[in-house]
Formats: C-alpha cells, sequence, structure tokens
C-alpha cells in the first residue's frame, strides 16, 4: 500500500505540479511562437513543465522517506489576522484613517490568546493619532481622517 | 586616483542634509526592527517603498539600505542582552555575546560588537568601491545569452547556500518567475494570467508579494507559538573594552570582515552565512576552543565583522550586474525600479551620483550607529518590554496603510492578505519563500534575455553552452547542484545550518 511518509513534502509536491498545470492550461490561450521568435506562451510553458516535473518529484520522494508531520493550523487566527487588514483596506476611503486604525486594531489583538479589550483599545486610539500624524500630517498622504460621506 | 574621485563624488551626494537624514531614518528604523522581533528588514523595506514614491531615488536607496545594515546593529543588541537575537543573522553572537552579559561583560560585549560592526562597514564600503568598476566592465560585455545564464546562476548559488531541501527551493524559485511574469507581456501587449483582473494587468506588486510572505506570514505563526522572553539579565555599565579584550578582539574581526566581505559577494550570501561561518572559523583557530559558548570575545567580534560586512558587500551583484543575491536585495530592486531605474551594470555610468553616493552612504550610516547605538540602548530595551500582543496589530497596522497607499486602492491590500495566506501554507510546508521573491524580481528579465539569445541565435538552445562565458556560468550552476545532492557534503550542509 502506497503511504504518505513525508506529509509536508507530499503536499508541497502536489501543490508545486497543480500550478505547474494551470499555467499550462490558461496559457494554453497565448501565442507559443517559434524557439527564435517567442510568443507570450513560450516562457510560461517551460515554466509550467518544469514546475510538474520537479512537483512530481518532490512528492513521490515523500511516499518513500520518511518526514514531520504538517503543525496543526489555527485558521482561526490566520483568518482574523488577515481579515482586519482586509477590511481595513476595504473601509479606509469611507470610514476615515483614524476609525479604521481602531477597528483594524482591536480586530487584530483579538486573535491573540492574551486579548484584553481594554488594552487594545488604548492603543488602537494611541496608534490612530500616531498614524494621522505620521502619514497624513508628516508624509502628507491622500487619506481621509473621518469619515466621509460620498453622494452618488 | 579614479577610486577617491569616485569616493568624493559620493560623499558629496550622501552629505547632502537630506540623505544624512534619510540615512538617519533608514539606520534608526533598521537597527529597531534588529531590535524587534517578528519583523524583518525584507518587510520594513516592503512597508517603506510606498513612502519612498515622492523622494529622490538616491535618497529612498540610502534610507533602504541603511534599514538592512542598521538590522545588523540592532539584532546584535538583543542577541547580547538577552539572548534573542532580533535577525537570523545576529543568532551566533548570541552564543557568546549573552555568555559575556551573564557574566557582567555586557558593556565590553556591546562595544565590541559596535566596533567591529563599524570597522567592517568601514573596510566593505572601500572593498565596495574597488571591486564595483572592474565587475560592471564585465557585466557591459554580457550579451542576453551570458545574461540569462548569469541569473540562472544567481538563483541556483542562492538556493544551495540557503538552508532547507534544494529541490523544494528550485521549485519555489519557479513559481516566483512565473508570478512575475504575470500581467502584460513587453513584446506582445498580450495580458497573462491576469484573470480578466484589470489592476493585474500591471503585474503583482512586489510590495505584496514581499509583505504577505514575510511580513503578515511570520506574524501569523508567531501567534501560533507561545512567546517566551528572558528578562534582560544585567545592567549595561562600562561600555568600553579593556587592554587584554581589545588584544583578544582584533585579529577575530580582521578575519571576520575578510570572510564576511567575500561571503557577502557570493549568491545566496549575505549578512547570516558570514556570521556563521566566521563563528565556526573563530573556533576552529582558537588555541582552546572549549572556552567557545561560555564568554569568548572572539566569538562576538569575529561574526560582528562578518555579519556586517557581509551585508554590505551583498550590495555588489546587486549594484554591478543588476543580480539580487538575497531577499533583501530583491526588495532593493523592486526599489529601483519604482524609481524607473533598471538595475545593472549600466547604472554606475548613467547614473553615478546615485551610485557612489549609495556606497559613500553606507560609511555614513555606519558611523551614526556607532555613535548613536551605544546611547540609544536603554530605549531599545525599553521597547522590548512592550508585550508581543501589542506588537503585532502595530505592525499589521503599519503594514496595512503602507501597501493601501500604492494606489490608494483595497486591491492591493486583499492581493498581499493572498501573499499572507501563501506564506502560511508555505511555512507550513516547510517551503523557504526567499528563493520565490528572488525568482518573482528577476522573471521579466530572465525571460526577456532567453528571448533575445534565442532570436540572435535564430532559435538555436546551444547558444548557451557555445559561448564560453555563458558555458561556464551554466557548468558552475550544474557542478553546485551536483556537489551540495553528494551525500556526505548534504549531510555538513545539514549540520552546519543546525546551530540556527
Amino acid at each position: 500500500m502506497v503511504r504518505i511518509r513525508n506529509p509536508k513534502d507530499f503536499w508541497a509536491g502536489v501543490l508545486f505540479a497543480l500550478v505547474g498545470t494551470a499555467a499550462i492550461v490558461l496559457g494554453s490561450r497565448y501565442n507559443l511562437g517559434t524557439a527564435a521568435r517567442m510568443g507570450p506562451g513560450y516562457f510560461p510553458r517551460i515554466l509550467g513543465m518544469l514546475l510538474i516535473a520537479l512537483g512530481g518529484i518532490i512528492a513521490l520522494r515523500a511516499l518513500r522517506v520518511d518526514g514531520p508531520a504538517i503543525p496543526r493550523w489555527r485558521w482561526w487566527s490566520t483568518a482574523v489576522v488577515l481579515g482586519s487588514v482586509v477590511l481595513f483596506g476595504l473601509i479606509v476611503n469611507t470610514v476615515g484613517l483614524a476609525l479604521s486604525t481602531v477597528i483594524l486594531i482591536v480586530l487584530a489583538s483579538s486573535a491573540s490568546s492574551e486579548f484584553r479589550w481594554k488594552e487594545a483599545l488604548i492603543s488602537g486610539v494611541f496608534l490612530a493619532a500616531l498614524a494621522v500624524g505620521v502619514f497624513i500630517i508628516g508624509l502628507k498622504l491622500q487619506l481621509p481622517i473621518w469619515p466621509t460621506f460620498h453622494h452618488g | 586616483m579614479e577610486l577617491l574621485n569616485h569616493l568624493a563624488l559620493g560623499f558629496s551626494v550622501a552629505l547632502t542634509p537630506i540623505n544624512l537624514l534619510y540615512a538617519l531614518i533608514g539606520s534608526l528604523l533598521g537597527t529597531l526592527i534588529g531590535v524587534l522581533p517578528g519583523i524583518g528588514p525584507v518587510a520594513t523595506i516592503a512597508m517603506l517603498l510606498p513612502t519612498t514614491y515622492a523622494l529622490q531615488p538616491v535618497s529612498a536607496l540610502i534610507m533602504l539600505a541603511g534599514i538592512y545594515y542598521g538590522a545588523q546593529y540592532g539584532g546584535s543588541t538583543t542577541s547580547i542582552l538577552i539572548n534573542m537575537p532580533g535577525e537570523t543573522s545576529s543568532a551566533v553572537t548570541c552564543l557568546d555575546g549573552h555568555q559575556m552579559a551573564r557574566q557582567g561583560e555586557a558593556g565590553a560585549a556591546l562595544a565590541t560588537a559596535a566596533l567591529a560592526s563599524f570597522f567592517a562597514g568601514c573596510v566593505a564600503t572601500v572593498f565596495i568601491a574597488a571591486v564595483s568598476v572592474p565587475l560592471s566592465e564585465l557585466a557591459l560585455k554580457f550579451g542576453p545569452a551570458e545574461y540569462f545564464s548569469l541569473m540562472v546562476l544567481g538563483l541556483i548559488g542562492a538556493v544551495v547556500l540557503a538552508h532547507g531541501s534544494l529541490i523544494k527551493a528550485i521549485a519555489m524559485i519557479i513559481l516566483g518567475l512565473l508570478l512575475g511574469i504575470v500581467g502584460t507581456d513587453v513584446n506582445s501587449g498580450v495580458a497573462r494570467f491576469d484573470f480578466g483582473i484589470p489592476e493585474l494587468t500591471d503585474g503583482i506588486g512586489v510590495v505584496s508579494v514581499a509583505m504577505g510572505l514575510f511580513g503578515f506570514a511570520e506574524i501569523i505563526t508567531n501567534l501560533e507559538s507561545q512567546e517566551t522572553r528572558e528578562r534582560l539579565s544585567s545592567k549595561v555599565k562600562g561600555l568600553w573594552i579593556s587592554k587584554a579584550q581589545f588584544k583578544a578582539a582584533w585579529p577575530a574581526v580582521l578575519r571576520g570582515t575578510g570572510l564576511g566581505s567575500f561571503l557577502g559577494l557570493l549568491p545566496g550570501g549575505g549578512a547570516m552565512l558570514a556570521s556563521f561561518a566566521s563563528y565556526a572559523v573563530e573556533k576552529k583557530v582558537a588555541k582552546d576552543p572549549s572556552r567557545f559558548g561560555k564568554g569568548a570575545i572572539e566569538g562576538v567580534a569575529g561574526p560582528e565583522a562578518a555579519n556586517n560586512a557581509g551585508a554590505q558587500t551583498s550590495f555588489i551583484p546587486l549594484l554591478t550586474l543588476g543580480i539580487p543575491e538575497n531577499a533583501v536585495m530583491a526588495m532593493m530592486v523592486g526599489a529601483m525600479t519604482i524609481h524607473n531605474i533598471q538595475p545593472g551594470p549600466q547604472v554606475m555610468t548613467s547614473n553615478p551620483g546615485l551610485f557612489w553616493g549609495l556606497i559613500a552612504s553606507m560609511w555614513v550610516g555606519n558611523l551614526m550607529l556607532v555613535v548613536l547605538n551605544l546611547p540609544l540602548i536603554g530605549i531599545w530595551i525599553k521597547l522590548l518590554t512592550v508585550p508581543y500582543r501589542i506588537l503585532y496589530p502595530a505592525i499589521l497596522l503599519f503594514c496595512a496603510i503602507g501597501v493601501y497607499t500604492i494606489s490608494n486602492a483595497s486591491f492591493d491590500v486583499m492581493q498581499t492578505a493572498a501573499f499572507g495566506f501563501l506564506g502560511v501554507l508555505f511555512l507550513k510546508l516547510e517551503c523557504e519563500p526567499a528563493p520565490l521573491l528572488l525568482g518573482f524580481v528577476l522573471g521579466p528579465m530572465m525571460e526577456e534575455n532567453l528571448r533575445r539569445a534565442m532570436l540572435l541565435s535564430r532559435g538555436d538552445p546551444t547558444v548557451f553552452v557555445t559561448r564560453p562565458l555563458s558555458a561556464v556560468m551554466l557548468a558552475a550552476a550544474v557542478l553546485l547542484i551536483v556537489v551540495i545532492a553528494l551525500p556526505n557534503i548534504r549531510r555538513k550542509r545539514e549540520e552546519a545550518f543546525q546551530e540556527e
């Protein structure tokens, strides 16, 4: 029976091979050209094939040689951290830098196991003032400080 | 003397008030992030790149370079005082530096580290100035075939000297190359792999890739592991070294500087490799190797000189050949591209003020660091008492503002978050992100040179092996892979990286 002995390498290999396949499939729309006059599809095709080959070797080798297990993934903290940043990007232009800073800080802090509401709020307000001072007053970035209501 | 003329030109640029200011800001920020865990020079440069749009290119590069060598100073401070390297390149300084601190010699260890770094920085600056002219003259003779082979050699060299699985690192390079060519193809005008997203026709931003892979991913994995921090073990007093200590340290400084300057030149080299190699050398040449790990001053002086020398000479391949050899240099390529400077041998002739100004600024920055660092140690230590749960949201905020301001659009922020997710995935699967970043910045250049070489040879791929220089470089790349794949060298390499 085939057993995955090195899960880290196995899945890394599978990932590489999949991306390689995607590059070839998606890249098939682009003109290949000839070796002397390469079209936009030529280089991606080479890279895709290399990636499939390397991914295949890595995955197959992982069936023979033992390796460590993939460490547990705390999905929640990943989602909260990245989510807080994405949310900031979505709202900063309408809500303003001050409020979106506080929201980002409190939300991002909640990903830690040592989260404390009050502390996060204080840090958020402090950093909001700092960010406004550095980026809007100091570096003169074009960002609103307070909420703006666009019409139309 | 041509060299003196060049340096004089450099200093006339580096010593203008505005460039002095940016050298100071860069060095201080570098020290700060060198002290703080959880954020390294790559993520910091990514964070600051967008704010340098409005600056003169030379000021921007001076500031960003300061971050890299400043981080070497900051990293050694925390290694010595609390046994926690802020940067991987100062990890070996923990071994003896922290022992010295425990024995009440913290002041001597810090002074040794700072002076060794400064000495190495001075030598490396002159070294860069001396080596750059002949190297870029050589590079100007390169045709597209030579360039392509040089990039292959550079990329392979970078992963051979890095740690982790070789084959996975090569796969990461190719993944990086693939990501690098997303966007409009310069020759045909076709938008490749844009998934119908208009923002992607300009390609993926280097800031998003670097910040996601190096900044966000690091924070997320840090959150998963519980933090343990050692308290400051001793008061710092008497920042000076005794005559006996000086006598023991200076040969180590000389060796470290030489070794670091040389290793910084190699692809994949730079600060980290230099410091590890220097520690090994010091242990070998010592009369009594058993002192190492118990507070031997050579164990601080050598690696500290080496990491600073290596950090600086790693600019040489970038400035003369246009080839970045580590992730920080990849960010410098990004910075130059943003300011419409194509990295390569022509920078020296077309932009001499920028070239020599940047080199001279490294000496200026080093001087500022040695003068400012010691008095500021108290502040850095205070900053370390800020718990990580307060620190990381602040880092995220500055990252988010940095990315958002690239084009004032939420797309860049989402793209960065996507790379953050990928970065965590790569860390879980033990895939090094640095090779990907190198491939990413070299992708378009590599394709362009491949195309040109093949066009000139009328589609004959043997051009890469029939042109002698190109053949030598490709042979060297193959040789590197073969050598590393040999079983007993592989074992040695694994041992060498074990101490990390």
